[in-house]
């Protein structure tokens, strides 16, 4: 069993006193950094690469992987708290934990979110260690039409997000996709809708709309009747989900796992798709559909859980192809 | 003759995603459009307009037959404010530094409230600029300075 015997030695080197240390430097750290909003994994790392510079080569590794997942979880706190995602893949988290929130139950949101997110990392993390060559043959089967049926069924999945007016869901993801067409022209290369602003080729960040579209979206939601809104200032108090809770929460977290694990495989889908199609799912065979986007804890459950394991099995193209 | 609108709601969204649509048409018009077996720049944006221009028209037609939400009001001053503040903080951030920028949002931002106060907003503008200089400029070394381009000649 070679597969048992590498885990074994890799567990010898992580266990150490010093490399568990420097992993816990790098989850405070990231977390610190990572609930500043806006701030992703991706630019914590960015900012805290340094910090890294003077350690051993797997030490560093452990301490970057330590960084990497307190930001993403910072980025989930965030979205709870004050409805501002970090990244995208944690928008979803956004709809029902704020709800939660509201109502007083940011901790257990939280509890969930991480009790989620540590289910479905370790599970995946399994996954890449024992199967993770005969998943990368299913990936490299994956070409231009399975993309294109996989965007339409993102898609469709963001009407079934929508709560209210159907019609007007529909323009707002055609709206989204005419703000994706700013930047540069895959095809010609034909800077479009730039204004001449070179900091516009790239394109319009995904943190930036989530940041003018729920963020400042809400401050200016919170100036409509500033007479009789409650500001939202509950204490989080009782971190631990009851027993009602994690009688709803077991079923999500596990198709949560199971459909991110999935979907994560398949080269530039990752974690962001199968959040989506968490909380889609959920909605759908739940019976409490009614409760979503107004603060069901499923809804929290398992698009935090998917997307873990949708980041987690994204390595496996990465690793292997 | 008074406009009957039942459905403010659809009424309002749908003028936005005209207009919205229309903004992108009236751009897209100079890129080429090339054909459906060579796309130009500017197919895709002109067919998601076209599309968006639909769905915005069947709203607006919509919402004076059948009856929906109300609108509970907007609040212009809010809006404006805050996106003023925005605004100024990206115009301000290169030439007047880090401290100036952020006061400016903070300050503005705050306007919007009918709880503000100046004594209060003024703290708020100290603490949060302090607070951002020393950890996104000094704690994690963000290219942004804390003296913009104006006060350095």
């Amino acid at each position: 069993m070679d597969v048992i015997s590498n885990l074994l030695l890799g567990f010898q080197t992580a266990g150490t006193f010093l490399n568990l240390g420097y992993c816990f430097i790098g989850v405070f750290l990231g977390t610190l950094i990572g609930v500043l909003p806006g701030l992703g994994p991706v630019a914590t790392i960015a900012m805290l690469l340094p910090a890294t510079f003077g350690l051993p080569p797997v030490s560093a590794l452990i301490m970057l992987s330590g960084i990497y997942y307190g930001a993403q979880y910072g980025g989930s706190t965030t979205a709870i708290l004050i409805n501002l995602p970090g990244e995208s893949s944690s928008v979803i988290t956004a709809l029902d934990g704020y709800a939660m929130a509201r109502k007083g139950r940011a901790g257990v949101a939280l509890a969930t979110a991480a009790i989620g997110s540590f289910f479905a990392g370790t599970v995946s993390t399994l996954l890449i260690a024992f199967a993770a060559p005969p998943l990368a043959q299913v990936a490299l089967k994956f070409g231009p039409p399975e993309y294109f049926s996989l965007m339409v069924l993102g898609l469709s999945a963001s009407v079934v997000l929508a709560h209210g007016s159907l019609l007007r869901a529909l323009g707002m993801i055609v709206f989204g996709l005419l703000l994706g067409v700013v930047g540069t022209d895959p095809n010609a290369a034909v800077q479009r809708f730039t204004f001449g602003i070179p900091e516009l080729a790239d394109g319009i960040g995904f943190v930036t709309v989530a940041m003018g579209m729920f963020g400042v979206g809400e401050i200016i939601r919170n100036l409509e009747n500033e007479s009789d809104r409650s500001v939202f200032v509950s204490k989080v108090n009782s971190l631990m989900p009851n027993r009602e809770d994690w009688r709803r929460i077991i079923g999500p977290i596990l198709r949560g796992t199971a459909l991110g694990s999935a979907l994560g495989i398949l080269p530039g889908g990752g974690a962001m798709l199968s959040s989506f199609a968490a909380y889609s799912l959920e909605k759908r065979i739940s019976r409490r559909s009614s409760e979503f986007g107004k603060g069901a804890i499923e809804g929290v459950a398992a698009p935090e859980s998917a997307n873990n394991a949708g980041a987690q099995t994204s390595f496996i193209p990465i690793l292997t192809l | 003759m008074r406009l009957n609108i039942r459905n403010p709601a659809d009424f309002w969204s749908g003028l936005l995603f005209l207009v919205v649509a229309s903004a992108f048409l009236w751009i897209a018009r100079t890129y080429d459009f090339g054909s459906p077996l060579r796309m130009g720049p500017s197919f895709f944006p002109v067919v998601l307009s076209i599309v968006l221009a639909a769905i915005g028209l069947v709203a607006l037609l919509r919402s004076f037959t059948v009856s929906g939400e109300r609108l509970e009001g907007f609040a212009f001053k809010g809006l404006v404010l805050v996106t003023l503040g925005s605004v100024l903080f990206g115009a301000l951030i290169e030439r007047a530094g880090i401290i100036i920028a952020v006061s400016a949002i903070t300050l503005v931002s705050a306007y919007a409230s009918v709880r503000f106060t100046w004594k209060q907003g003024l703290a708020m503008a100290i603490l949060l600029s302090a607070f951002c200089a020393l950890v996104f400029v000094f704690g994690l070394g963000v290219p942004m300075p804390i003296l913009g381009s104006w006060f350095l000649d």
